[in-house]
């Protein structure tokens, strides 16, 4: 699983949980980036693209921004891209979005062994092994 | 249409204009039509054929369009959204270009179509038409024909996609994409797709993969999807343009749904209109969230 998480509030609150020895799920690998403003939906499709059955996106509480206003832009953009996602059908439980501060590293602990749980139960990702979707009554609907 | 051609006949005799983008009669239905000088202004038509929207030629990224000079513009009301777009994205200039208006009674879903106007044959964007008498433009010509008839299967099928379970979802609109060959004609159409450089175009780093696999077709369509988002002007261009047929004004339909349940926007021809995913609400909704 990837998590891609702002510098300033999740990275630090992982970072706390991490020296508070706070034992949690060992699948999440984390990309640190400045801001969750930063974080194009393109980086959550690249990684399922590349092999990951998941996605974390964290990012500071709507308010405690390090740039005033990105996890705003970044909530309206997850907004219209998580209901996207669920209109073309895509497992929702892939897909986790959190607010995690500097201060809550028993928040991000919960929210990946949560995250890793949910994902564990689906399995790994086939959605684009032709396959594994292949078959379908559906197919002369589609035109 | 004899209002419309004199009126693009005086408009290119004074000077007005060099160029005047409309539609005319081609051997496979209406079709756009450039006509350069006055003589040629007789080819120019308007019926229930002109589906194509024409603002995509203003589009900053058609230079070959800007060296014909100044053009003039035959816009539906609803073509007139893309152009607002343009404007409220300074990708053109309004002293820069003439718009002509044509009041409009609804559109064929075919510009081949020989058929009167049905319920069966009219483009699904028609649909609660408000802007039969277009906005914005310098010319309004014609009559105000008779409202089009309501019929917009792309809702009752929206609903009926909502209404499946998920995986259902996924398997539709996989065997959908399966058919894509990646050919962009989706793109090539779009008033709205201005970048000079398109993402897919990239190669440093590929973002976007250019072949016709799976993930790759999926960061397209979705990509796409996302960068109309409160954008699109919902013309139904990319999907009219489409040979694999993939149901794109589908997906843009449930787009501009999605930005009206949330946000509360819904595609407008005023330029001055903001953006909705260029601005935020501290209370905007956030129930995905954990």
């Amino acid at each position: 699983m990837v998590a891609f998480v702002c510098n300033w509030c999740t990275y630090t609150g992982a970072d706390l949980a991490g020296t508070s020895r706070l034992t949690m799920e060992p699948n999440v690998r984390i990309v640190r980036l400045p801001c969750t403003g930063r974080i194009d939906p393109l980086f959550i499709l690249k990684a399922l693209e590349r092999g990951a059955d998941g996605v974390i996106v964290s990012g500071c509480h709507p308010g405690d921004c390090h740039y005033t206003s990105g996890n705003y832009h970044a909530r309206r953009r997850f907004a219209v891209f998580h209901d996207l996602l669920q209109f073309l059908g895509f497992e929702e439980d892939r897909l986790t979005f959190s607010w995690v501060s500097a201060s809550e590293g028993m928040k991000w602990k919960d929210i990946v062994d949560d995250a890793v749980a949910r994902v564990r139960a689906l399995g790994p990702f086939r959605g684009y092994d032709r396959e594994a979707v292949a078959g379908s009554e559906l197919a002369g609907r589609a035109a | 249409m004899k209002e419309l051609q004199d009126l693009a006949r005086t408009l290119l005799s004074d000077g007005t204009v060099q160029v005047v983008i409309g539609w005319e009669d081609g051997p496979t239905g209406a079709r756009p039509v450039f006509v350069t000088s006055p003589e040629g202004a007789d080819k120019l038509i308007f019926d229930t054929r002109c589906v194509h929207n024409l603002a995509t030629f203003l589009s900053p990224r058609r230079s070959h369009v800007a060296r014909l000079g100044k053009a003039a513009v035959v816009v539906k009301g609803c073509d007139a959204r893309a152009v607002a777009m343009l404007l409220r994205e300074s990708q053109i200039k309004r002293e820069d270009i003439v718009l002509i208006g044509v009041r409009c009674g609804g559109v064929q879903k075919d510009p081949a179509s020989k058929e009167p106007l049905t319920a069966a044959t009219v483009a699904d964007k028609c649909t609660g038409c408000d802007v039969r008498e277009p906005h914005l433009a310098d010319h309004v010509v014609g009559e105000l024909p008779q409202a089009p008839p309501n019929d917009d299967a792309r809702e009752r099928f929206i609903e009926e996609l909502s209404a499946m379970p998920a995986s259902e979802r996924w398997e539709f609109w996989q065997t959908a994409f399966a058919r894509c060959v990646r050919c962009n004609a989706c793109r090539e159409v779009c008033p709205l797709c201005t970048c000079e450089r398109c993402i897919v175009d990239k190669t440093q780093p590929r973002w976007i993969e250019p072949s016709a696999h799976p993930a790759a077709i999926m960061a397209w369509q979705i990509t796409r999807a996302q960068h109309h988002a409160g954008r699109c002007s919902d013309c139904g261009e990319c999907a009219r343009v489409c040979p694999a047929g993939i149901p794109l004004d589908v997906l843009n339909r449930e787009m501009a749904r999605i930005l009206q349940i949330r946000f509360d926007y819904t595609a407008t021809d005023d330029p001055e209109a903001p953006a909705p995913l260029g601005a935020f609400r501290t209370d905007d909704g956030q129930e995905f969230i954990r």
